[in-house]
């Protein structure tokens, strides 16, 4: 009883949650180096000529529509889809450490892009490579892990990803060592950390389309995904088809990961804590965690962003700062849910 | 019995006789080689004694091996990477062709220790930063190996001491001097014209490094070092003086006059992307790509080849004040540095990689 008596009601936090999210994407639409206030940004954003043809040479609806639109909307996508994803594969794993590139979809795209930087491919072309290399990681692990005789199926995916994952590893520092130490190696170094500064309309649009595709599953199941807590025999009992569920999961968490990394680079972190801090807040039903960790993750990431961003005239790394803004708001949460009587 | 005993004192006599005139002879040469023995100092304050003049250079890394090539390509033991075709085809073909040895820089190293003793080693060199770390990397593979171990400051404004020192070090004293002679003219033009240049005249410029053109090299650091020699301006003042990654709005916000790439992919896309496409400098045809052939122009590696880029570069900014025909002066830069006279269609390919496409 003394825990439900820090959960917020659940309509409640959501409602305030969509409010704060809102708020601050207006209010990081202020923000930047290129001197564009938030009333001059609400004023482009309403004003009719937003829709009319752009003329190259007006750099303050430039910087508006093709670079901090984009980008507000990506860091809130991208916080989103590792939120859900980490949602999603901790329900599968019934284990609170699993984080979105537990099957191998980070290593995969990094070695990717890698790829890509060393073979001097443009910079959509190494997003593809990303993309496509995140997917065929976590397909070669789900094919691996299905082959190895384990009669935990769970279990056999998760040393498959940690096998894969290494091999991916070991292929990403092969390639990092043969590459040119002066142009090619700062730019995988830069990849590697993640960023949105090089987001475009168009990459928001894909990872939009992705991303979503990849939350409808997980949305779909987010009532039956609760019985994933029950062992494999109890969901087989209530007539549960565990391996479908399981792999439409994976699969949702997969795409919607990989068009985060495709977009952003490697970012840490969000989808490791965010699921926890939204258990803390709703419960541990999926159908309350799932959105509530999206909106958490979206809001989280556009901060972490928008300071990334603003701090310096550097950038700095969007998973410097998740580990080092998230790691204290995890404590705090914690803290505060040891203060209430059990 | 008597015959054959003269005979054997008197070749015995012979040896005698031959082995005072070895004496004779091998007594001045001994004593060359005594008085050659050069103690060579390097700028990390490392000392070391070299009795002979090496023939088998190994570079640690990339700036290394540039220098010893325009100093003395035969003594060269190798490259950091295997040239490609297209390198090679602007240095001299033996040289070009020699193997790959990898890169000394410690626990990242990809040469091997072993591989440096079975070349025959006989001095390796490393041109670049002399901080503590790699100092006492010299001092660690000389000790590990035996073989003598010499570390020169990379940055620009050492250039010609370093190219002195090395070139001592070579035996390579009057190769050296041409090219420090070189340098400093070159150093003494720009000086000249950046005399000239009022404040307002000085063009803002932004290095676009990468695939995404958002890593950037801010002022004060050894990647951008061209810039100040030809009288730019770096936007980036970031006060970071490595590479740094900037937000595209920073570029925006920073609005250069000119813009220097890196990288061929992103430089084809520059007029097609939605927001670079948009900044004054590309809209007035302001951004130019460094080409890297036979080395880079700009700054990969840094090392002798940037004087390539400084002559480029000053011509490129400064059309109305720079007087030299630009193919012409590069095909005799080229010829001066590289031992190796390129062909006009050479350079001309060249310059039209770094224009921006229509």
């Amino acid at each position: 009883m003394g825990v439900r008596a820090i959960r917020l009601s659940w309509g409640a936090l959501t409602v305030s949650l969509v409010v704060l999210l809102a708020v601050a994407m207006l209010s990081a639409l202020g923000v930047g180096q290129y001197p564009l206030t938030l009333p001059q940004v609400l004023q482009m954003l309403v004003s009719p000529l937003a829709d009319g043809p752009r003329d190259a040479g007006d750099l303050p609806r430039t910087v508006l529509w093709q670079i901090r639109l984009p980008r507000v909307c990506a860091s809130v996508a991208v916080g989103a889809a590792l939120a859900a994803s980490g949602v999603a594969l901790q329900s599968v794993f019934r284990n609170p450490l699993a984080a979105p590139d537990l099957l191998g979809v980070s290593a995969g795209a990094a070695l990717g892009a890698v790829l890509g930087i060393f073979l001097g491919w443009n910079i959509v072309t190494i997003q593809a490579a990303a993309f496509a290399g995140g997917l065929a990681a976590v397909v070669v692990v789900h094919a691996v892990g299905t082959v190895l005789p384990l009669h935990d199926r769970t279990l056999s995916l998760v040393l498959a990803g940690i096998a894969i994952g290494s091999m991916l590893g070991a292929l990403i520092a092969l390639v990092k060592t043969v590459a040119d130490p002066y142009s090619q190696l700062p730019a995988i170094t830069f990849w590697l950390l993640g960023s949105f500064a090089s987001i475009t309309p168009t990459d928001l649009a894909l990872l939009l389309g992705f991303g979503v595709v990849g939350i409808v599953p997980l949305a779909l199941m987010r009532w039956r995904a609760d019985a994933l807590a029950l062992s494999d025999d109890e969901i087989h009992a209530i007539g549960l088809r565990l391996p479908v569920m399981r792999a439409a999961l994976i699969a949702g968490a997969t795409l919607a990961t990989s068009a985060s990394v495709a977009a952003a680079g490697i970012i840490g972190w969000v989808g490791l804590v965010v699921p926890h801090a939204a258990r803390m807040l709703v419960g541990a039903s999926f159908s309350r965690v799932l959105p509530v960790s999206m909106l958490m993750g979206a809001l989280l990431m556009l901060l972490i962003d928008t300071l990334g961003r603003s701090i310096a005239q550097s950038e700095v790394p969007p998973g410097v700062l998740t580990a080092l803004v998230g790691a204290p708001v995890l404590f705090a949460l914690m803290l505060r849910r040891r203060e209430v009587p059990v | 019995m008597r015959t054959s005993g003269y005979s054997t004192r008197s070749r015995r006599g012979f040896v005698r006789a031959g082995l005072v005139a070895t004496a004779l002879l091998a007594g001045p040469c001994a004593r060359d080689a005594l008085a050659s023995t050069r103690r060579i100092s390097d700028d990390a304050e490392r000392r070391i004694d070299l009795s002979r003049i090496p023939r088998r250079v190994f570079p640690a890394g990339a700036p290394a091996a540039v220098f010893v090539y325009c100093l003395a390509p035969d003594q060269l033991v190798g490259w950091p990477r295997a040239l490609r075709a297209d390198e090679a085809a602007l240095l001299l073909p033996e040289v070009a062709d020699l193997p790959e040895l990898g890169r000394l820089t410690g626990r990242g190293s990809t040469a091997k220790l072993e591989g440096v003793l079975a070349l025959g080693t006989d001095l390796v060199v490393d041109v670049g930063s002399i901080a503590p770390t790699y100092a006492s990397l010299a001092d660690q593979v000389q000790a590990q190996t035996g073989v003598p171990y010499l570390l020169f400051d990379g940055r620009f404004e050492h250039t010609t001491r370093t190219l002195q020192r090395l070139g001592a070090a070579l035996g390579a004293e009057r190769r050296a001097e041409v090219l420090a002679t070189g340098v400093q003219s070159i150093l003494d033009e720009m000086a000249e014209l950046r005399a000239g240049l009022a404040a307002d005249d000085r063009p803002r410029v932004l290095f676009a490094r990468g695939p995404t053109g958002l890593a950037t090299a801010a002022a004060g650091g050894l990647n951008a070092e061209v810039f100040d020699v030809v009288g730019a301006v770096n936007v980036a003042q970031t006060g970071a003086p490595n590479l740094s990654l900037i937000s595209l709005e920073q570029v925006v916000d920073w609005q250069p006059d000119w813009i220097v790439a890196s990288d061929a992919a992103f430089f084809s896309q520059l007029t097609r992307h939605p927001v670079w496409s948009s900044l004054p400098a590309v809209r007035a045809g302001r951004a130019v790509l460094a080409p890297r052939l036979p080395f880079g122009w700009f700054d990969a590696p840094p090392a002798l080849n940037r004087f390539v880029g400084v002559v480029w570069l000053a011509a490129v900014l400064h059309p109305a004040r720079i007087r030299y025909p630009l193919a012409e002066r590069l095909v005799a830069t080229f010829e001066w540095l590289y031992h190796r006279r390129p062909t006009q269609a050479q350079i001309d390919s060249l310059l039209a990689q770094t224009r921006l496409p229509r």
